[in-house]
């Protein structure tokens, strides 16, 4: 299986002298099955210089699986180049929506209407197909399973765990790790701490002993406070859920898009760091635009 | 009933309104950015009709529950609190439901009753062995959901059951038998079900008539809080008779209905806060 990198940033696209060496990218993760199968994990701005390298393998069929709706994770479908060539199918894959009441193909109706796009959905060459996933459910895509796990977001986000030939990939999407709202002592407390606790167990027996593990690791520990409630975990959590699940490598992403690249690297080793007792046998990395990791 | 009413009703309640003081707060603690997801779960789950709408949304097929969600607390866990947030705004751009409706049905006293019955069948839940106490304050809140549908959707038919079931004293469950065809436990039961509620909690509101009851805690709970409630006069949904507690459910909560009253000791504080609430 290979893992390949086409957008890390967090947000908004940030390109720049100061994101060059991680990229400025937002989420596009190409995976490759071992019989070449193409996955590709969210269809941010990462996705448009994915697409220019599949023209060499033409006729594509792209298995596209959205986490959840927000910019930063779609921008990019409508420069998707293969949608313009007949021949080619996009399948899109992602949750329903329960405040629009809608089904993945939101996400691109929203972005090709004609005020803000040229080529309408009806003008695409490509076979645009869409499958509306139900969490813990999980489908066939060629020789690979893939099972989407519900997360914490402000909009519905689908984690996804990729198993083939007996290797796997867990990608969170954006992810906040849920919290009781209610203090200690509260009434209610103990009830919402019984549902959180739940929620914990079952997200980390979705990642539970995957080789590859990606992890929306925006913040660092002291910028958390702030961001509560915005739906993106830490360097802190990503560390916690990949040590408890046993994760073989962990991939910290999403990275905030106004961090530098050197202000990256000090946030990494910071946390590093702090976290000694639980990172000295792991395996960590940043999630760098344009690295591949074949396992 | 029929599959035309109960599929017109169903879409009915799609496009109900919230209670007033609900879409107040709600549109109030969306805009101010000290409050906290604590405080907006406690408005939702104190409106029937903004909870109704959001456990119909968790329980759907869409998200295929291996276990049905039962509490507005386990829906933000489960969804995310924006979801919720977003689901509860979207309920309150609606509109508020109005204080008159041609039914003459009151719903300040109707919220009134189904808040001050959802409260004391969660602290009689206590008094039991298998009765989760959030399930029954949910149970208690909806047990007289489809009066208040009646009321919006079919209001003439509903104004003639509730003026003959005043008139003489008999069972409302009857005069709607006789004007509509099916009394408002029957429709609440039956859209719950639709939605795909918790089997216990179809079965406690379907269950509340003295003449159709089942032997669960749940149901004891739940039925035994709607007669105390009536028997104080916490609020009023339309049906002046009180039942006596049938030996079986008096086994369940230990004694007679005033026995229960007294055991639960001083409800004042329970009630004042449903008032609040209530308030139009």
């Amino acid at each position: 299986m290979k893992v390949r990198f086409w957008g890390v940033r967090g947000s908004i696209a940030s390109p720049g002298p100061k994101t060059v060496r991680y990229g400025g990218n937002t989420t596009c993760i190409e995976i490759r099955t071992d019989n070449n199968e193409l996955i590709i994990l969210d269809a941010g701005t990462g996705i448009f210089p994915l697409s220019q390298t599949l023209l060499a393998e033409m006729p594509v069929t792209a298995n596209v699986l959205i986490t959840h709706s927000h910019w930063d994770h779609i921008q990019g479908l409508p420069f998707f180049i293969p949608n313009f060539i007949p021949g080619n199918t996009l399948r899109l894959h992602g949750g329903f929506d329960p405040v629009s009441g809608k089904g993945i193909e939101q996400v691109m109706a929203v972005q090709l209407q004609y005020s803000y796009f040229p080529v309408r959905e009806e003008e695409m060459k490509a076979r645009i197909e869409y499958v509306t996933l139900m969490p813990d459910q999980p489908v066939q895509i060629g020789s690979a399973t893939v099972t989407p796990c519900l997360l914490n977001h402000p909009v519905v986000d689908f984690g996804y765990r990729i198993d083939c030939n007996g290797k796997s990939v867990f990608f969170t999407g954006d992810h906040e790790p849920p919290y009781n709202i209610y203090e200690p002592g509260e009434e209610g407390y103990a009830d919402y701490q019984a549902f959180v606790d739940e929620k914990n167990r079952a997200i980390l027996e979705a990642i539970r002993g995957v080789d590859v593990y990606i992890a929306d690791t925006s913040y660092t520990d002291a910028e958390y406070p702030s961001k509560k409630g915005w739906g993106h975990g830490t360097f802190s959590t990503s560390i916690a859920s990949a040590h408890a699940a046993g994760a073989k490598v962990l991939f910290c992403t999403h990275h905030e898009p106004t961090r530098s690249d050197d202000a990256l690297e000090a946030a990494f080793a910071d946390a590093l760091q702090h976290q000694a007792s639980l990172t000295q046998h792991m395996d960590i990395r940043l999630a760098r635009e344009g690295d591949t990791y074949e396992f | 009933m029929s599959p035309e009413l109960s599929q017109r009703l169903a879409a009915a309640v799609d496009g109900m309104p919230a209670f007033p003081k609900s879409v107040q707060r709600i549109l109030e603690l969306t805009r101010d950015v000290n409050s906290t997801p604590k405080d907006l779960v406690d408005v939702i789950d104190k409106d029937p009709v903004v909870t109704v709408k959001i456990l119909k949304v968790v329980n759907s097929a869409y998200y295929s529950l291996p276990k049905q969600v039962t509490s507005i607390g386990h829906a933000v866990v489960y969804l995310g609190f924006n979801t919720i947030k977003n689901l509860a705004l979207s309920i309150a751009a609606i509109g508020m439901l109005p204080k008159e409706n041609s039914a003459a049905f009151d719903v300040q006293q109707y919220l009134l009753h189904s808040l001050a019955t959802a409260s004391i069948a969660k602290q009689l839940a206590l008094k039991v062995d298998d009765a989760d106490p959030m399930d029954c304050f949910i149970a208690g809140l909806l047990h007289d959901f489809g009066k208040v549908v009646f009321a919006q959707f079919m209001p003439q038919e509903f104004k003639t059951a509730l003026a003959q079931s005043a008139a003489d004293g008999s069972s409302l469950h009857a005069a709607l038998q006789a004007t509509i065809g099916a009394d408002h436990a029957v429709v609440g039961a039956m859209l719950v079900e639709k939605w795909r509620f918790a089997p216990a909690l179809v079965e406690t509101i379907r269950h509340q008539r003295i003449d159709n009851l089942k032997d669960t805690d749940m149901i004891a709970c739940v039925f035994g809080a709607n007669q105390i409630s009536k028997r104080l006069a916490f609020g009023f949904a339309g049906n002046h008779r009180v039942d006596e507690l049938p030996p079986p459910i008096q086994k369940r909560l230990g004694g007679n209905l005033d026995e229960v009253i007294n055991a639960l000791g001083d409800l004042s504080a329970l009630f004042q806060e449903a008032q609040v609430f209530a308030k139009l």
